[in-house]
């Protein structure tokens, strides 16, 4: 009798039921990756090293503020406190998911804000070997995604989901990423050049429980081809701090409130 | 000396007390800049050299609760005329409430969307210093001013009050070989407003969000920051008054995302209040001034910036029939366009930058490529230059036919 109703769910159930397709995957990636909680603030350091060893510093503080769903829009609002160059620039993005991004600088030496176009987002942030992109997300829509294999990574379940853009301007051919299969993080990327050859390698290298949210605290990404890599600790991490829509405005762009940057 | 080690004394005795933190930046410079035409201007101290300092700039940033107090001072070595000197280019403290904040004291100012374009940024300027590779944070001034600024809901207001009139500072004929008009009058003086309550500046600007783009109006009540020009007697000049007639502005900007860039809008009536009726050669026509502007990442760490602006005399014919015989004449509608080409390189520690400025209607230009390499976090230098020409011997690039420069900067910043 019981082998009949398993056989009878079987039958009358899709497939698909029973499979998470890669897409959901990436989604629930996204989730845990970059819209937990309401809001988010994080002291970020970032190392810039190069092949040689030679090290450059950039410090700052990452405010982003969800607005509505998962995958939706969401702010972001950037001070930097290192290096001395660049101390008290402020930079703020509103991400949107379908269109390009709108984004403004404010350069303290002369006292301007200005808009600064936001094409192409494959362009190195700061300096890093992270782009644009990496900081707050790439659109799902904007690759085709398949699971290739399911494998342990470092002891975890993961999918491994392989990522090809829709479009040809992206620096990469195909993407493949290790998406933990517990708590949805990516836990490595590997992106392949237009040859087909790896050149970058995403790692998350720390993962802890900030506010019962699985938080990627450090991460590091390497150019196989330059030698060059970033890596990036996450030094305060909190999450639902009821950031107010104010302090995404030009007010806080030219005199960002301390409360929220130190 | 004392007034040297100001700064310092801010710091270790009178800022603790009164700051919960307290932060000291800032930099060392060495910028020199040489004229590789041959030609010296007729008051020239420094041969070839249009700018030679080194300086140590210290930025003093503090706060408790609801202040807070930024000062920027820079101790100067300079060697054309061979002089020490402190400059204050920023002091001010910052109240700021949930609603609205103020900041008093001396401070500078930028708006509008003109990329080296003014139309509404109507606060004082430094050319001599645009023209001879100084950074460009030196480009602006600072003026001693109140701005309160409002934050209600459906709008954010900035107003402002500069009761000390000052002047852009335009190049001189110690550093620049210019066209004077009146070479044989040698007798000049200079008279500006006096710090009297009607004589006190006045700017708004009034700004919001308007359909994703970024929308401001603006309105100014002041003066002309170029001088007019009045001799004693037109017919045998021997005494030259330079002043600063009274000016209304009032105008528009608009930039925002489009046309997979950034498009930026503004324009800007000038009342020439003391000089309506257009009939007083010596003091500017009013004018509508309009600019255009676009800008575009093509590649990766590549973007082109193109700007379109114009300057349209009201009052025309009354200008040209008031200019004496033989002056040179402006035309009705004066053209400006710019191209800006950045392109980063090397984890952006190279920057590769061309800016140009062409008038069609005046037919001259100034071009000023640069090269600035960030060795470390810490160290930068930059190597460019400024290339003048075209037009006639009176335009406003033209005339720096023989002022083409190559200058260089380097700095360690903490």
């Amino acid at each position: 009798m019981r082998r009949f109703l398993v056989f009878l769910v079987m039958i009358l159930l899709p497939l698909e039921a029973f499979a998470i397709t890669a897409d959901e995957v990436m989604k629930k990636s996204q989730a845990s990756f970059l819209y937990h909680g309401k809001d988010f603030k994080a002291r970020v350091m970032m190392k810039l090293i190069s092949k040689g060893g030679a090290e450059r510093i950039r410090e700052l503080t990452m405010l982003r503020k969800n607005y509505g769903d998962v995958g939706g829009n969401q702010k972001y609002f950037i001070y930097f406190f290192q290096p001395a160059d660049v101390r008290d620039m402020t930079f703020m993005v509103y991400k949107y998911p379908a269109k390009d991004d709108d984004r403004w600088l404010f350069v303290p030496a002369i006292n301007m804000v200005r808009r600064i176009a936001a094409q192409d987002k494959r362009s190195s942030f700061v300096g890093s070997d992270f782009t644009y992109e990496d900081v707050s997300g790439r659109d799902i829509e904007d690759d085709t995604h398949a699971i290739v294999k399911e494998e342990k990574l470092g002891g975890k379940d993961c999918y491994v989901i392989k990522s090809t853009p829709k479009a040809g301007d992206v620096d990469y051919s195909y993407k493949l990423s290790w998406i933990d299969k517990a708590n949805s993080l990516p836990l490595k990327e590997e992106y392949y050049d237009r040859k087909r050859e790896l050149y970058k390698v995403f790692t998350a290298d720390e993962i802890k429980d900030v506010k019962g949210f699985p938080t990627v605290t450090k991460r590091t990404m390497k150019n196989l081809q330059s030698g060059h890599r970033t890596e990036v600790t996450f030094k305060k991490t909190e999450y639902n701090i009821g950031l107010p829509d104010d302090a995404f405005t030009e007010r806080y762009l030219r005199k960002p409130e301390r409360r929220w940057i130190d | 000396m004392l007034i040297v080690f100001f700064p310092l004394i801010v710091l270790f005795i009178v800022a603790p007390a009164f700051a919960e933190d307290i932060s000291l930046h800032g930099f060392v410079q060495g910028n020199y800049s040489a004229r590789v035409t041959g030609d010296r201007p007729p008051e020239s101290k420094g041969g070839d050299l249009v700018w030679a300092d080194e300086r140590i700039q210290l930025k003093i940033d503090g706060g408790i609760k609801a202040f807070r107090f930024f000062t920027k001072t820079d101790l100067i070595g300079e060697h054309i005329n061979e002089k020490a000197d402190v400059e204050f280019r920023e002091a001010y403290v910052d109240y700021a409430v949930k609603n609205w904040d103020a900041r008093l004291g001396k401070q500078m100012f930028t708006w509008g969307v003109g990329d080296l374009i003014f139309i509404n940024d109507v606060f004082p300027k430094d050319y001599e210093a645009f023209f001879s590779g100084r950074p460009m944070e030196y480009l602006k001034r600072g003026v001693d001013a109140v701005k309160v600024g409002l934050y209600p809901k459906v709008t954010s207001i900035e107003l402002v009050a500069i009761p000390f009139f000052k002047s852009n500072n335009y190049p001189k004929s110690e550093r620049f070989i210019m066209y004077d008009s009146m070479p044989n009058v040698k007798e000049r003086s200079e008279k500006e407003p006096n710090p009297r309550v009607k004589n006190t500046e006045y700017a708004v600007r009034i700004y919001r969000d308007i359909l994703g783009m970024d929308a401001a109006l603006y309105a100014y009540r002041g003066f002309h920051r170029k001088p007019a020009m009045m001799v004693d007697n037109p017919d045998s000049p021997k005494y030259i008054t330079y002043f600063y007639p009274r000016l209304s502005v009032y105008g528009f900007s608009l930039q925002g995302r489009m046309l997979e860039g950034v498009v930026s809008l503004e324009g800007g009536y000038y009342d020439s209040k003391e000089d309506r009726a257009g009939k007083n050669s010596m003091i500017p026509n009013s004018q509508t001034r309009g600019l255009v502007g676009y800008n575009r990442q093509l590649w990766e760490d590549f973007t082109i910036g193109i700007q379109y602006y114009s300057e349209y005399m009201h009052r025309y014919t009354e200008y040209k029939n008031s200019l004496s015989p033989g002056s040179p004449r402006d035309k009705r509608l004066k053209q400006l366009t710019t191209l800006r080409l950045t392109q980063l390189l090397k984890y952006q520690t190279i920057k590769l930058s061309l800016f140009t400025f062409y008038s069609p209607s005046d037919k001259d230009y100034m071009i000023n490529p640069e090269f600035k390499y960030s060795l470390s976090d810490h160290v930068w230098f930059a190597i460019g230059g400024n290339v003048f020409g075209g037009g006639k011997p009176h335009t406003e690039f033209g005339q720096l036919n023989k002022d083409d420069n190559i200058y260089t900067v380097v700095r360690y910043e903490f």
